[in-house]
């Protein structure tokens, strides 16, 4: 079966890779070869139908894709409003619409004859899902995860190891996501030559948001041929924002449809108690693109924190900084608070456990849904299933709960 | 504006690193230590093009308080008690949320005379380098043993100061062996450069100077001096042995 892939074609970066402002390269000039030579590498792909087809052809056998756009009847009743629709990234292979991102990725990488792969990863979603194609492919894979994710997934570590990839527990900075970015560039600084670096989000330098965004462009597209018409809303969480740079993309240029992305919005609006780039942070520079950030008053970057270890970055990809500002996508927080009510929700009405990102998505939903009419369908990006998430929210709920 | 005779060995510091004076101090012996000038690494949060030393001095240097603001009062006195003129390293984003402009006039008031940014390539240093120009601040631009011929012409054709060229693929951080094609990669860049070349990355002892002064105008060596500096030892005497 065919599937919907290939590059999106309007609201493209520019030739420096700008989003408006937004955007761009700045990255050591050690990598400015290998990210022209990903460039070029990259359009040869998009202008070959062979490449869609063999990532199609992966997406379909290997991730098992299409994913069901699935009605929340009890969800939608319960709610009292709009129509709900799911987006089952959830049961794409591996647990997560990730898998979408290292597919390609991985498929450009052979192509351009690099054998090692490096990734980085927060709680373990972009990492299991880079060791599981570089295992697929028999390319050799070291992730980086913060010293402090290591120990709080430290089941995930293993799951990566199985997989047969090597994984570097990083000990900088905060010990988290952002180190552990930091040191996957570094690796990939020393390695160029052989290496490719499978970014999870879309974020870095171009060509990555561009490259990230197209490989999650089928999420959007198959979700608005399931449903055969136009949804009143798309809802998605945003970290990074790859899964709903790959919902909204499709949608984007269809003005009557309300898009709208999740942050996570932590315990507060203080310092160090949220990671709500887009609804807190101002412009600034980091990982290679010039994006909302959240930074101190003299520019350096913050702590952040969110329930979700996948939204809590403080960066967020360019062409989500140009959405803001264009006004075209509406950017909310949600608490921890509100996601794990969500998640809860999901779990009980509907027998679906979602991952505590998705639960963000969901949260704005709990909010907004009932002042939807019946009429309106709301299509939700549930980007990735919850079991990775279990633990953490047993600690929080309690078990009596 | 940078001058550097031959043979020069420029010092990386990490402003304010491991104490205020133990910093003020290290300038200073440094220009009895016959350094032209020195470099001064202002700390970033995620210095990504740094290796294991140059990071943790960075973030040590941040959690005892040392500010941009703080950093560039340092360099002032630095400058003052040194005698040297500095040249500001640190990372896009410090100078970004200051602003071009405003960050280059208080790097130019504060004694600076140069500014390496290593996360903001050519590509985007058009705004930068026009602010710079206006202060009387060298934009030094890096080149790599990534570069191809073309760019690296292009580099050290806009480069101000000196062009600086990265000896490794790699991060920061000292190296028992530096890159086996580094000389034929000076050559190049020495042969179409507009500016001195100075090699940097990966530099920590005499016979590495040595090797690499035989076509270059210089040096620059950060993560040995650090590590010397943080064990106590005297940065002047290691300084002045480098170029025996």
């Amino acid at each position: 079966m065919q599937l919907p892939v290939g590059p999106v074609r309007s609201q493209l970066a520019d030739s420096r890779g700008r989003f408006g402002a937004y955007g761009g390269r700045f990255v050591p000039e050690t990598l400015i070869t290998a990210l022209q030579e990903l460039e070029a590498g990259y359009a040869r792909a998009c202008a070959d139908e062979s490449f869609w087809s063999e990532l199609s052809a992966h997406l379909s056998l290997f991730a098992g894709r299409p994913t069901p756009l699935y009605p929340a009847e009890r969800l939608t009743a319960h709610w009292g409003g709009a129509r709900v629709w799911l987006k089952r990234e959830d049961l794409n292979h591996t647990g997560s619409h990730k898998l979408n991102n290292c597919l390609g990725q991985a498929l450009l990488a052979r192509r351009m004859g690099k054998r090692r792969i490096v990734a980085e990863t927060g709680a373990g979603q972009h990492g299991v899902a880079t060791a599981t194609v570089c295992a697929r492919f028999g390319l050799d894979c070291v992730i980086y995860m913060g010293a402090e994710d290591v120990r709080r997934q430290a089941l995930n570590v293993y799951r990566m190891e199985l997989l047969g990839a090597r994984v570097v527990s990083v000990e900088s900075g905060s010990r988290t996501l952002k180190d552990a970015t930091n040191e996957a560039m570094r690796d990939w600084v020393a390695t160029v030559d052989d290496t490719h670096y499978i970014l999870g989000s879309v974020v870095g330098p171009h060509p990555f948001p561009t490259l990230v965004r197209d490989f999650q462009a089928v999420i959007g597209r198959e979700a608005s041929t399931q449903l055969g018409r136009s949804p009143a809303v798309v809802v998605a969480c945003v970290g990074g924002g790859s899964n709903a740079a790959g919902m909204f993309a499709h949608f984007v240029d269809q003005s009557g449809v309300r898009l709208v992305g999740v942050e996570a919005g932590g315990f507060g609006t203080g310092p160090g108690q949220h990671a709500a780039s887009l609804s807190s942070g101002e412009p600034g520079i980091l990982h290679g693109a010039l994006t909302y950030l959240l930074q101190d008053a003299q520019g350096q970057v913050q702590a952040t924190h969110s329930v979700s270890a996948g939204l809590d970055y403080p960066g967020v990809g360019p062409q989500h900084s140009f959405w803001k500002d264009s006004r075209r996508v509406e950017y909310v927080a949600v608490s921890d608070r509100e996601a794990l009510d969500a998640f809860v929700l999901l779990c009980r009405l509907e027998g679906i456990v979602p991952a505590l990102e998705s639960a963000h998505a969901l949260a704005w939903c709990q909010r907004e849904a009932s002042s939807m009419s019946p009429d309106q369908d709301l299509l939700v990006c549930l980007s990735g299933r919850g079991d990775k998430d279990v633990a953490e929210v047993r600690r929080l709920l309690g078990d009596g709960q | 504006m940078i001058s550097l005779p031959e043979r020069s060995v420029i010092p990386y510091l990490t402003a304010g690193w491991p104490g205020e004076q133990a910093f003020l101090e290290a300038a200073a012996a440094a220009a009895r230590a016959g350094c032209p000038l020195f470099e001064v690494g202002i700390p970033f949060s995620d210095p990504v093009a740094d290796g294991p030393t140059i990071q943790r001095a960075s973030q040590q240097a941040l959690e005892s308080g040392v500010t941009v603001e703080r950093s560039l009062e340092l360099i002032r006195r630095a400058v003052e008690l040194s005698g040297l003129p500095a040249v500001a390293m640190t990372y896009a984003n410090l100078v970004y949320r200051r602003g071009y402009e405003k960050f280059c006039q208080d790097l130019a008031a504060a004694g600076g005379v140069g500014l390496i940014v290593p996360d903001l390539p050519l590509e985007e240093s058009d705004e930068l380098e026009a602010a710079s120009r206006r202060a009387g601040i060298d934009l030094v631009q890096l080149a790599t043993p990534t570069t191809p011929v073309q760019r690296l012409e292009l580099l050290g054709q806009r480069s101000r100061g000196f062009l600086y060229l990265v000896s490794v693929r790699g991060v920061t951080g000292s190296r028992g062996r530096l890159d086996e094609n580094l000389d034929e990669l000076i050559a190049r860049a020495v042969a179409s450069s507009r500016v001195p070349v100075c090699v940097g990355f990966g530099i920590s002892t005499p016979e590495q100077v040595r090797q690499v002064t035989r076509q270059a105008r210089g040096v620059i060596v950060g993560s040995a001096l650090l590590e010397r500096l943080e064990r106590g030892e005297d940065v002047e005497a290691f300084l002045r042995g480098l170029t025996c």
